[in-house]
């Protein structure tokens, strides 16, 4: 069996694959990588099917060695991988013979990196997922040094490219997709403006199950305590401490109202955001009061 | 029934009841309208998760409005039963607040049956409803830190079982062997919405 060895894990690393479906009323959610987008570009360059487990590594540190011939690609946040201390590109893959090790530093730009062997990441699946839900304490073990990992043990299709030429994530200002609701009527009018209008500054205390932002109050029209309900991940919670964006490890259900939530593409964007940069909200469905549906009564 | 868009992929069904809730999942789940992927039921609402290449919102809102709700009854229905020794540190609190005596307060804990209203906090943490609506139990001011798996305990109008030890504002009454949360058994959890659970005192 092919496999690489964990020498450091960096601040924090997790296998993620595209999480587990069908838990939710068990009290389990769907977990996954939170960057969607680098992750399947990452498992895309080395020929991987979409569900492969991958390496998520958050603020670079990471390194592996390995004990057989690996093909391997790197997405996400750039955190200057090296072979052996000769730098490779990002988005690209390339080799890892039997005995080097792959090294990431900290990026200087977003957060999470992606790293993708061909075959895959081979843990354990529990509940039909290898990912790592922080949250509901659930699947393979954050990585730690001395880690082994199965690796490359699977095969399909070689890829037809071995470079991918897209965006990076980005410092500065992150403009961020949603849609309106479920809960946009439990905020007055002015607080779905300020919403829109208002500079939302990423907290320190942001993770995989949520990204925390501070700026302007957002003035409730409904005051009663919500009913517990099921979130969708995207969801933008509005707690009196500040809104939270919820990533891929969110709870299943939340007693605060939601006002939005944001689009996939997006919230790729936003699991790759540090703390003081700022978000700002943009509405895709354009009308700031939901649509409204005809209540249907029964007998 | 009302129903609310939710990003891309979901929908809220809203209820006026936990009843009304449990019937429309129980429906649902049963006879799933094409594109529907996942079902979440909770106190009033369930989400609904669905797959955008076979259905839309609102086609989907318009399956579910002319769905034909059907009427759950638990006649019949077997109940999980609970062993619990009612040793918890708050069964004095417990018994003070609804006016009972111990021996009264497991006369009553075990007196009824308990309906699980849905999941959440943890991974096999069903909220149980039963004779406790108009009287909820006020959580603790100060959460444990540290909360053994198999506690028993109450708080506002529901009981519940802490699958696994962990921090936790509910009050204890008492503590079982039950085992909460399988990864060995399908489904993983011993209490799943709907379900109706029977507690048993044993020494």
């Amino acid at each position: 069996m092919t496999s690489m060895t964990v020498v450091t894990p960096g601040p924090f690393a997790t296998v993620q694959d595209l999480g587990r479906r069908g838990y939710s009323r068990y009290g389990v959610g769907r977990s996954g990588a939170v960057d969607r987008t680098s992750f399947a570009l990452a498992n895309r360059l080395v020929g991987n099917a979409p569900e492969a487990a991958a390496l998520e590594v958050t603020m670079g540190g990471l390194s592996v060695l390995a004990h057989h011939h690996l093909y391997v690609a790197v997405t996400g946040a750039d955190a200057c991988a090296r072979v052996d201390g000769v730098l490779v590109g990002h988005h690209t893959a390339f080799v890892v013979e039997a005995g080097q090790i792959l090294t990431l530093d900290t990026p200087t730009v977003g957060v999470r990196t992606y790293v993708a062997v061909r075959g895959g990441i081979g843990v354990d699946a529990v509940l039909g997922s290898r990912s790592t839900d922080t949250l509901a304490g659930l699947g393979p073990e954050v990585l730690r040094p001395g880690a082994v990992l199965p690796a490359g043990n699977l095969s399909g299709r070689f890829p037809s490219t071995d470079f991918a030429p897209v965006a990076t994530p980005t410092a500065g200002h992150l403009t961020v997709d949603f849609r309106w609701g479920p809960r946009d009527s439990w905020f007055t009018a002015d607080a779905l403006s300020t919403l829109c209008a208002g500079d939302w500054r990423v907290d320190a205390a942001s993770n995989r199950v949520g990204v925390r932002l501070q700026g302007p109050r957002m003035a409730r029209a409904r005051h009663e305590e919500l009913p517990s309900e099921g979130v969708a991940t995207g969801s933008i919670q509005v707690p009196p401490s500040g809104p939270i964006v919820f990533l891929d490890d969110h709870p299943v259900t939340g007693g605060y109202p939601v006002v939005g939530v944001v689009d996939r593409a997006s919230l790729d964007r936003v699991a790759q955001v540090r703390p003081g940069q700022v978000i700002r909200f943009r509405p895709v469905d354009r009308t700031s009061r939901r649509r409204q549906h005809p209540e249907r009564t029964r007998p | 029934m009302k129903f609310s868009p939710c990003g891309t992929h979901h929908l809220l069904v809203e209820s006026d009841s936990l009843d009304e809730v449990l019937n429309c999942f129980a429906t649902l789940e049963s006879d799933p309208p094409e594109g529907v992927l996942d079902l979440l039921p909770a106190a009033r609402t369930v989400l609904v998760e669905y797959d955008r290449d076979r259905t839309t919102y609102d086609a989907l809102s318009s399956a579910i409005a002319g769905t034909q709700i059907r009427r759950r009854t638990d006649r019949g229905a077997p109940a999980t039963e609970i062993p619990v020794r009612y040793d918890g540190e708050d069964v004095a609190f417990v018994q003070d607040f609804l006016g009972f005596t111990r021996d009264q307060l497991v006369e009553w804990h075990t007196g009824q049956t308990w309906r699980v209203a849905f999941t959440g906090f943890a991974p096999g943490f069903g909220y149980m409803v039963g004779d406790l609506e108009d009287r909820p139990v006020p959580r603790l001011e100060e959460p444990r830190v540290d909360v053994p798996a198999g506690a028993v305990a109450l708080a506002g109008e529901f009981t519940g079982i802490y699958p696994r030890s962990s921090p936790g504002g509910w009050r204890i009454v008492g503590h079982t062997d039950a085992v909460l949360w399988d990864l060995r058994t399908e489904p993983p959890a011993l209490l799943v919405p709907g379900g109706l659970v029977q507690f048993v005192e044993v020494p």
